[in-house]
């Protein structure tokens, strides 16, 4: 019987994996083709953006269930870090694609430690006292980066704070030959290196680092932790390991996500990474439902989409988008809906099962 | 051979001097009991020796090593294992899926035999095993926390009011479990509010009182003492 639930958990498993490759090969055909409009096109990496987003976030939210306000400081730490990374890496790792992929693990880890630190700390707090931190570390970050003059030549980084408002890009002491890289609030200057395959793979990246979690015995043991803390103690769960250890690997799947992000625009700005941004990411994963990893792809591309395709609206836009997501909210919480789906999902449940035991 | 040797300690809520150097023993294949009012400070002395709450004197002592400075989760992986109080178990999850939680700081392997065990104890819950936790009724749900315990294979088991909020029925029920858990060898610190139940089950017992010991004795001297038959069996 045990045998057959790991079974049933594996199959949604590969649904996933599968829906999610379907979605891209079709979307990635249409791009080839040009069949896709300027705007959606333009969208295709900042949705993979904000589905990795939202799955990571799931994980501090819906898995761990804490509140984190911050997330998109962690994306920012990794899209400075990996900006950086990329720019300065330029003349010795030529080819893209690699660049691509190294700026996005140095953003990752960058953004891993950022973790680290703001964790240590804040999973001591719980409920409101985390949330609260976490929305001043993500304002805190921004400032920071606000502030943050780096450069790069042949004698390696120049980084200098430009607190007073008075140090200039000069300060750096940069060689004929060196680059700008950040420039204070006037953000980073990037060469364009994401692309929409980069952006699957990191999807796929995260949904098997994520998916892989919630099965194994931490993830076991994190669910535990959210569901009673008392009794997760008393069974001998080490709390802090295991909030950090959740903590930790949504910050660095956000870096790896803020990298892309960055790479994707000429410019970048800090102030892109706000609270706004935080509450957005926050909005994908209760839409998408707290825990529900499918719900979260699928809210965190529909919201992203959905302000461009109301375009037409014109300045009523935001007002609709606004009642779309109360529409949505309402119809998801609808008794009658949700029996509706859960009628639907225990007769796929069943078959899968049935299915699973065939195989036996 | 003395289990648990607790001595001298005083354990603070900020300024709240809760416990008051209170010391006491468990010896093995001992039922110890520990009663007293509300707010006398039994559960505290739980938490505390479970490492949840530190003492800032004296020393704990598990199988003569001091666990005074012991994480929480490596003092369960010593064979020290808490039932905590009000149920806890984890209510989204099924039981069996509790059950096997309780065997966290377990090698893998045994872990289906002592399902077995535990069910063997616990046929209610057998027949639940696939339900969630939360659709339980309370007296399975304390079952459940308590065959929780037991999946840790615990030298000492630690239950804190395992009869709160249950009707009189069930709370029989719970202690012919606890006799049975008792005579199968596992050695239990009791903490109750019922103190005519406990006294009846326990080798020894004390009282608490504002977070100070004022008597100790055999279940039976307790249970025949006037001062405890005033003020917890009711004249």
């Amino acid at each position: 019987m045990k045998r057959l639930s790991v079974k049933r958990g594996t199959v949604a498993n590969y649904a996933t994996y599968i829906g999610v490759t379907i979605a891209f090969v079709v979307l990635f055909l249409l791009q080839q083709q040009g069949a896709l409009s300027n705007s959606l096109e333009g969208q295709l990496i900042p949705i993979c953006c904000y589905v990795v987003m939202a799955v990571s976030l799931n994980l501090t939210v819906g898995i761990l269930g804490e509140l984190s306000l911050g997330h998109a400081g962690f994306m920012s730490v990794g899209a400075f870090a990996g900006i950086i990374a990329a720019q300065s890496l330029q003349a010795s790792i030529p080819l893209a694609p690699v660049r691509l992929a190294v700026a996005m693990v140095i953003g990752a880890i960058c953004a891993a430690i950022a973790g680290f630190l703001v964790g240590v700390p804040v999973l001591r707090l719980r409920g409101d006292y985390l949330a609260i931190v976490t929305l001043a570390f993500g304002e805190i970050i921004k400032e920071l980066i606000n502030c943050l003059l780096v450069g790069y030549d042949e004698n390696g980084l120049h980084i200098a704070f430009n607190i007073r408002g008075t140090t200039t890009m000069s300060a750096l002491g940069l060689s004929d030959n060196g680059i700008e890289i950040i420039k204070g609030a006037q953000g980073a200057v990037v060469t364009k290196i994401a692309s929409f395959p980069a952006g699957f793979i990191l999807i796929l990246i995260t949904l098997f680092v994520v998916l892989n979690l919630i099965r194994s015995r931490s993830g076991r043991a994190i669910m535990a932790l959210r569901d009673n803390r008392i009794a997760a103690e008393s069974v001998g769960i080490p709390i802090t390991k295991y909030k950090l250890m959740a903590f930790i690997v949504s910050a660095a799947l956000a870096g790896a996500a803020g990298t892309l992000y960055g790479l994707n625009y000429a410019t970048l700005v800090s102030s892109r990474f706000d609270f706004n941004t935080s509450i957005l990411v926050l909005v994908f994963v209760v839409l998408g439902g707290l825990g529900n990893i499918w719900g979260s792809i699928i809210a965190a591309a529909a919201l992203t989409i959905l302000p461009e395709a109301l375009r037409s609206f014109a300045d009523y836009r935001m007002l609709v988008y606004a009642i779309v997501l109360i529409l949505v909210m309402l119809a998801t919480n609808n008794p009658t809906l949700r029996a509706f789906f859960g009628r639907i999902r225990s007769t796929l449940g069943r078959k899968s099962e049935k299915e699973a035991a065939d195989h036996e | 051979m003395e289990l648990l040797k607790v001595d001298n300690i005083n354990v603070y809520y900020g300024s709240i001097h809760a416990i008051k150097g209170v010391s006491f023993t468990v010896n093995e294949g001992e039922i110890v009991t520990l009663i007293g009012a509300n707010g006398a400070g039994k559960s505290t002395i739980l938490n505390t020796i479970s490492g949840l709450l530190r003492s800032r004197t004296g020393a704990i002592e598990f199988l003569g090593k001091p666990i005074g400075h012991v994480p929480p989760h490596k003092i369960v992986s010593m064979g020290l294992a808490q039932c905590p109080e009000g149920r806890r178990v984890f209510l989204q999850m099924t039981v069996q899926e509790n059950l096997e939680m309780g065997a966290y700081t377990q090698p893998g392997g045994g872990v289906t035999a002592d399902l077995e065990s535990v069910f063997e104890k616990f046929p209610r819950l057998k027949e639940r095993r696939r339900q969630v936790a939360g659709t339980l009724s309370g007296g399975e749900q304390q079952m459940l926390a308590m065959g929780r315990a037991m999946m840790s294979h615990p030298k000492l088991v630690m239950l804190d009011e395992p009869s709160m909020g249950l009707a009189p029925l069930l709370v029989e029920q719970i202690f012919d479990i606890i006799r049975e858990l008792h005579a199968a060898g596992t050695t239990i610190l009791l903490v109750e509010q019922n103190a005519s139940m406990a006294l009846e089950v326990a080798d020894r017992a004390y009282v608490l009182e504002t977070g100070r010991i004022t008597m100790s004795g055999t279940g039976r001297e307790m249970a025949e003492s006037p001062a405890v038959k005033a003020a917890y069996l009711g004249g």
